[in-house]
């Protein structure tokens, strides 16, 4: 057991935390991407890492293809890298790294060659996003038979999944939040255990509904359960952290006690990971006491107006209105 | 003296021998593909066999390490990959080199220093750069071939990847395997300038294009490119000209070429040229004939074991899509 350190830090200096440890205790680790290197990156979360580790940690061209295809030739061989995507939004332009090149080298080997490659990435809609800066795309990745998605939303999951997506051996994608990353600052475990993948969080336990989420949406979804709880309504809710694997035995276990499901995502609800959980739990057949109900974006471009912006990206108010449906229905 | 010279006339033969087995298996492949025993979409390379020896001779396999596209055949058996585990992989059967995972378009042998063919026809460029990348870190001294045909060079990644490898002097050999079509689209309608080496200027690398029907042409220009990579002097763009003597897949009738374009292509394919060469020298037609023979033999062999072997294991479909 790792002796254990607790630290005040930001979401952002969390993330740095965890490269910086990787770096540490992993030689074969190296790190790259737009900006990443000598700038320490727009959002400054590898501010350091150039400095402290040479040129294990550098910058690249724009170029996402490269980037991409540079982390899956030297994780062949050996490396362990982390790519930076800077956006999630910019993964589109080299998707068929990812998608056919990064998910195929170990089935079509039948494991003689891996890609254990991990990459960083950041989404959502914020003020002043625009559309090409603030797509939900969690739920495109996790189609994928041979990619990891996790998306860390706690200080501490900041940390923890992303150590866990770099010991990992297939390929992952680490989806963070731009929103959180200077937010507020929290005290953390650093030093702990690399967790196995693949596990969900209790943010709420409760006994009337299972709410699932993930991403930074969940505090909106906690913010709807603790003004439901003064009207009588004990939400449960999950964070489920891993879109891919999906922790489902958890839903489901929370579902079998509390028979109402809501999901709470960012992503617009058409072909995403909410109806993919919806599907999931209705064929478990697990009887539900009441239809159960996604809340999410519709089907729209994420506008560049706050004022639009803000009417199409579920609240507070709307997620607390979906859970009451739900649960005097 | 660099690590990689050509070897002497006498390897002549070795790469004959190379080139004949290529051309044997794909012919074996055109015919199970007629007769049913291969299904889908087959890419021959027959013609272009002097870039597969040529190159593969030059490296230091499996250290150094291919990246080639679809029409792959001819680099895997280069590399050294038996024919039989390449038949049995086309023919879908649990003893292929990919346990029928691969097929004819993704024959992927990291043990053999072959990483995997492609169908995304740039893709493999920037992964190359990557395995560069890696040893860059490891002081493996491992040189990284990307491979690819002439219409490959306007994708993307292509040009991604070589200046990505450009900019950190990364040890990779791009080579155009330039057959004049890009599938079924000559590559002259496609770029305005059809001396696709000369964009190696625009990345600061050097860029050649060289007679790729020329297997020992072709071992010394990889040879250099090897040697200047494995220095830390970064990459370099070499164009091979070439033809294939078949269609872009099996099947396909290349109504789009000229009248006796095909002949004047058959005069110049290289096993025959080499052949010529030999006999010039100091082999006699007999010998060279014994080869030939041998290895045909060597390939029905391959084919008939392969055609017996049990198919592909639907019980281990969903295994290693995950560690």
């Amino acid at each position: 057991m790792p002796e254990q350190t607790l630290k005040k830090m930001s979401y952002a200096e969390a993330v740095n935390a965890a490269l910086r440890r990787a770096l540490e205790t992993r030689p074969e680790v190296i790190l790259f991407g737009e900006d990443v290197g000598v700038p320490g990156g727009v959002f400054g979360v590898t501010k350091g890492l150039h400095n402290r580790f040479g040129d294990r940690v550098f910058d690249t061209p724009i170029s996402e293809s490269a980037i991409l295809g540079g982390a899956i030739g030297s994780a062949m061989f050996g490396m362990r890298p982390i790519a930076e995507i800077m956006w999630a939004d910019f993964f589109l332009v080299a998707l068929d790294q990812i998608v056919n090149q990064a998910a195929n080298v170990r089935y079509v080997s039948r494991g003689e060659a891996t890609a254990p490659i991990t990459v960083r990435t950041q989404q959502g809609s914020g003020p002043g996003a625009c559309a090409q800066h603030s797509q939900s795309l969690e739920a495109l990745f996790a189609h994928i038979p041979g990619i990891r998605v996790c998306m860390p939303a706690t200080h501490q999951d900041a940390y923890d999944l992303l150590l866990s997506a770099i010991w990992c051996d297939d390929p992952v994608i680490v989806i963070e939040n731009r929103n959180l990353y200077h937010a507020s600052k929290r005290e953390i475990v650093i030093d702990g255990n690399v967790e196995p993948i693949g596990r969900s969080a209790v943010r709420r336990p409760g006994t009337d509904i299972t709410v699932v989420t993930w991403g930074s949406m969940q505090f909106q979804a906690l913010e709807a359960a603790e003004h439901l709880a003064e009207d009588g309504i004990d939400a449960e809710v999950i964070d489920a952290r891993w879109i891919r694997p999906l922790d489902m035995d958890a839903v489901l276990r929370s579902i079998e006690r509390t028979g109402r499901l809501a999901v709470v995502h960012e992503a617009h609800t058409i072909g995403g990971v909410g109806a993919e959980i919806v599907s999931a739990v209705v064929e478990s057949g697990i009887a539900l006491r009441a239809a159960p109900v996604r809340v999410g974006t519709p089907a729209v471009r994420i506008p560049a107006a706050p004022t639009l912006a803000e009417a199409v990206i579920p609240s507070v108010t709307e997620i607390a209105d979906a859970i009451v449906k739900t649960c005097r229905s | 003296m660099p690590e990689n010279s050509p070897r002497d006339a006498s390897d002549l033969v070795e790469l004959f021998t190379t080139m004949v087995r290529i051309r044997s298996v794909e012919n074996e492949i055109a015919r199970l593909r007629s007769a049913g025993d291969v299904v889908g979409s087959v890419h021959l390379c027959s013609g272009q066999e002097a870039i597969y020896a040529g190159a593969c001779a030059a490296l230091n396999l499996p250290r150094d390490v291919v990246f080639p596209t679809y029409r792959g055949h001819g680099w895997t058996l280069a590399c050294g990959v038996p024919p039989y585990a390449v038949l049995a992989e086309l023919l879908g059967r649990r003893t292929g080199l990919n346990g029928g995972r691969g097929g004819s378009a993704y024959l992927t042998a990291p043990r053999w220093g072959m990483c995997g063919e492609n169908s995304i026809v740039g893709a493999g460029a920037p992964i190359a750069a990557g395995a560069a990348l890696a040893a860059t870190f490891d002081g493996s001294g491992r040189v990284a071939l990307a491979a690819f045909g002439d219409g490959a060079l306007n994708q993307g990644a292509v040009h991604e990847a070589m200046n990505f490898a450009a900019v950190r002097a990364l040890p990779v050999i791009f080579l155009v395997e330039n057959n004049h079509w890009s599938e079924l689209t000559p590559i002259t309608s496609t770029v305005r300038d059809e001396k696709l080496f000369r964009r190696a200027s625009a990345y600061g690398m050097p860029g050649a294009r060289i007679d790729g029907n020329d297997p020992q042409g072709v071992q010394r220009a990889v040879a250099r490119a090897a040697d200047r990579a494995r220095d830390g002097s970064g990459p370099v763009l070499i164009e091979a000209m070439t033809d294939r003597i078949v269609g872009h897949y099996i099947g396909d009738v290349q109504h789009y070429r000229a009248p006796g374009e095909m002949e004047t292509i058959l005069a110049a394919e290289p096993i025959g040229r080499l052949r010529r060469v030999l006999e010039a020298q100091d082999t006699t037609a007999a010998e060279l004939d014994s080869i030939e023979q041998s290895i045909h033999h060597e390939v029905a062999e391959a084919a008939a074991h392969a055609l017996a072997d049990p198919l592909a294991d639907p019980a281990t479909v969903l295994e290693h899509v995950h560690a």
